[in-house]
């Protein structure tokens, strides 16, 4: 008995090997915040095509740019497009470009905790701003009081609470706030980790939770998956339009739709404070990076049939996970870009 | 053969003086070599360390030299860079820990070793080394679900009330910042020095509490005056273990510390430390100047534990010689 599982071992062990040696395998790594979406994308693609076998590190955007330009992994994926230097530095190593494919979208939604107050507040560009530069401190501050009239808000002082660590989600509330104040963006400027003029870091979007959830008079920014995930409430923004809107998964893919009249060929394009009257001003694309040109063309097409899955059936299993799903003239437009993949 | 495997054990210092290859035969040889390739890795590990984090960093070390050192401005989008506030921050929350951890862990061990019934020891000890294995992510949830709230709502607020006077305990009370972050990691260094410590307190030979005892000195007098001293070293030991843990813990301080780079005199303001901020950082580094200024404070951090390590044995070398002088008067 032992002796026949022994062999059926051995037999398994060798099957194993030959067919794990007759998968093509291809590496990606970056962004943790399109994690979740990502590996259910490649499990399904994985159960049509046996063959191919897709292993994605999130290791972080940071990470992702610096190991698909050391060419150490198939492709790379990213929460805030590659600058121009990263680009070049691209360009200079390898001889050819990289493109930017984005494939779904986040938001960001300002949550707040101010004992007695229940109701959702409004929040325009003034008061964001102010509030992140240390400008406004008090919750009573007709910036904020002046929109929430039903309301009545204490005089407390504001918490400010952000993430502590390199995020997407940072780099989205940060180039929301570059677009909306000069003096954010000559004082701070928009990234994944900016010098903060005020506020408290708290480590992922579980920790910015937990610590407005304790803190009272707190004001912070979190992902919006992960507040629609948790129920937790959060306020709504005043739009480019001047309307108060919610984020959810219509309102953020509206602010992508609105961009994409404007979409540049390159994709590199931010849809914070987006144009169009439902459009959710705190959104923005997450990217894969794709190299122009593969010397494997086996690995070349593999990935290129996976990535027009995903902007086709692959679009389907966003809203499951709560993601924000692509308008259909970004994928139209992204399904042309394919071609410039060599 | 016989003869000499006989002598073998007493022939330590001895087995110099026998021809290279008796010795290689009988092993010793072998033996030697391979433990000093044992021994020679740990110093290897340790250069190829400060090489690595000193070509990791060439880039700010040239452009902030000295300055890396003396600002506090760290702005990874206008690529300023100052480690001056992850350094205070690194420092004041290891010594708030150790001013709470020491006295507490030394009394404990002292109970556990010369008070407490063998068996009460025993199991507590057991209880000890359970808490120093507890990852240190599970103490920062502790801290941000327990001592944080606590802070906010109880202890900060009596100690402003109390000593508010003193520059240490003025300013908003937000329940998480340099004390609070201290207090964690005391609650973590806590079991390290009372496991090293009471194993040196049990391994002071019994004459030396006999010969006390016998001279007329109390039960404590014994303890306090004899067997603490004599085991001094070692009791100094069990602090720099833990100052060394306190220095480089990342999870648990970033989680209560507030992650904010600035210098305040009030132990209730939120700061930053150096594993701290690489830990958050690294990963989301994208240009190559923030990333390598990260690595250079990774070598920070580690001359500041040279530095605090050498300072250590320094004061163990000058206490032990006082401690020799009592002993013979």
């Amino acid at each position: 008995m032992k002796r026949i599982a022994g062999m059926l071992l051995v037999v398994l062990a060798v099957a194993g090997v030959l067919w794990a040696d007759s998968a093509l395998s291809i590496t990606g790594a970056g962004a943790t915040f399109p994690y979740p979406m990502y590996s259910k994308w490649f499990d399904e693609y994985r159960k049509k095509n046996a063959n191919l076998e897709i292993n994605y590190q999130s290791i972080g955007s940071g990470g992702g740019i610096k190991q698909i330009t050391e060419g150490t992994v198939d492709f790379g994926a990213s929460d805030g497009p590659m600058n121009d230097d990263q680009l070049n530095a691209f360009q200079d190593k390898h001889g050819f470009g990289i493109l930017h494919f984005p494939t779904v979208l986040g938001a960001d939604v300002p949550a707040y905790n101010i004992p007695g107050v229940s109701g959702e507040l409004n929040f325009t560009q003034e008061a964001i701003a102010g509030i992140f530069l240390g400008k406004i401190t008090k919750w009573n501050d007709p910036a904020i009081a002046g929109v929430n009239k039903s309301v009545s808000l204490p005089a407390n002082d504001i918490v400010v609470v952000h993430r502590s660590e390199g995020s997407g989600t940072t780099y989205i509330w940060t180039d929301y706030l570059s677009k909306i104040s000069d003096e954010w963006k000559t004082k701070v400027g928009k990234g994944a980790s900016v010098n903060w003029p005020v506020g408290l870091g708290a480590k992922g979007n579980e920790g910015v939770a937990g610590m407005i959830k304790q803190t009272p008079n707190s004001f912070g920014y979190i992902e919006l998956i992960y507040a629609i995930q948790n129920n937790m409430p959060y306020g709504r923004v005043k739009n480019s339009s001047g309307a108060f809107i919610k984020a959810d998964l219509a309102s953020v893919t509206a602010a992508a739709a609105a961009a994409a009249k404007n979409m540049p060929d390159d994709f590199r394009v931010s849809i914070t404070d987006a144009p169009g009257k439902t459009a959710y001003p705190i959104s923005s694309f997450t990217w894969l990076l794709v190299p122009a040109k593969f010397s494997n063309a086996t690995k070349r097409d593999a990935i290129k049939g996976f990535v027009k899955w995903m902007l086709a059936d692959g679009q389907n299993y966003t809203q499951a996970l709560s993601y924000a799903k692509l308008p259909k003239e970004v994928v139209a437009k992204e399904m042309k870009a394919l071609n410039n993949v060599q | 053969m016989a003869t000499t495997t006989t002598t073998v054990p007493s022939a330590g210092p001895v087995a110099g003086s026998r021809p290279f290859l008796s010795r290689l035969r009988e092993g010793d040889e072998i033996a030697r070599m391979i433990t000093f390739l044992f021994a020679a890795s740990v110093v290897l590990v340790t250069l190829l360390l400060v090489f690595v984090l000193w070509q990791g960093s060439v880039l700010p070390r040239h452009k902030f030299g000295f300055n890396f050192f003396r600002t506090s401005v760290w702005d990874p989008i206008f690529n300023q860079f100052g480690a001056l506030p992850f350094i205070y921050g690194t420092l004041v929350t290891a010594a708030v820990s150790l001013l709470i951890a020491v006295p507490l862990g030394i009394g404990a061990a002292i109970f556990l070793a010369e008070l407490a019934p063998a068996r009460v020891s025993d199991t507590l000890e057991f209880f000890i080394d359970l808490l120093a294995a507890v990852p240190s992510v599970i103490y920062g949830v502790l801290g941000v679900f327990v001592v944080v709230p606590l802070m906010r709502s109880y202890i900060q607020p009596a100690l402003k009330n109390t000593l508010g006077f003193l520059p240490l305990f003025m300013g908003p009370t937000y329940g998480i910042g340099f004390l609070t972050a201290g207090v964690v990691l005391a609650i973590m260094v806590i079991p390290y020095i009372i496991s090293v410590s009471r194993e040196v307190l049990l391994s002071v030979p019994r004459d030396q509490r006999e010969a006390a005892l016998s001279l007329g000195a109390t039960r404590w007098e014994s303890t306090w005056k004899v067997v603490v001293p004599f085991a001094r070293p070692g009791i100094f030991g069990s602090i720099f273990l833990a100052l060394a843990r306190a220095l480089g813990e990342t999870m648990a301080v970033t989680m209560v510390i507030g992650n904010t780079p600035a210098i305040s005199a009030s132990l209730f303001s939120p700061g930053y430390s150096i594993a701290a901020v690489i830990a958050n950082e690294l990963t989301e580094a994208t240009s190559n100047l923030h990333y390598q200024s990260l690595i250079e404070l990774g070598l920070v951090l580690f001359l500041l534990t040279f530095i605090l390590n050498g300072l250590a044995r320094l004061l163990i070398v000058a206490t032990s010689r006082r401690g020799a002088g009592v002993g013979n008067a």
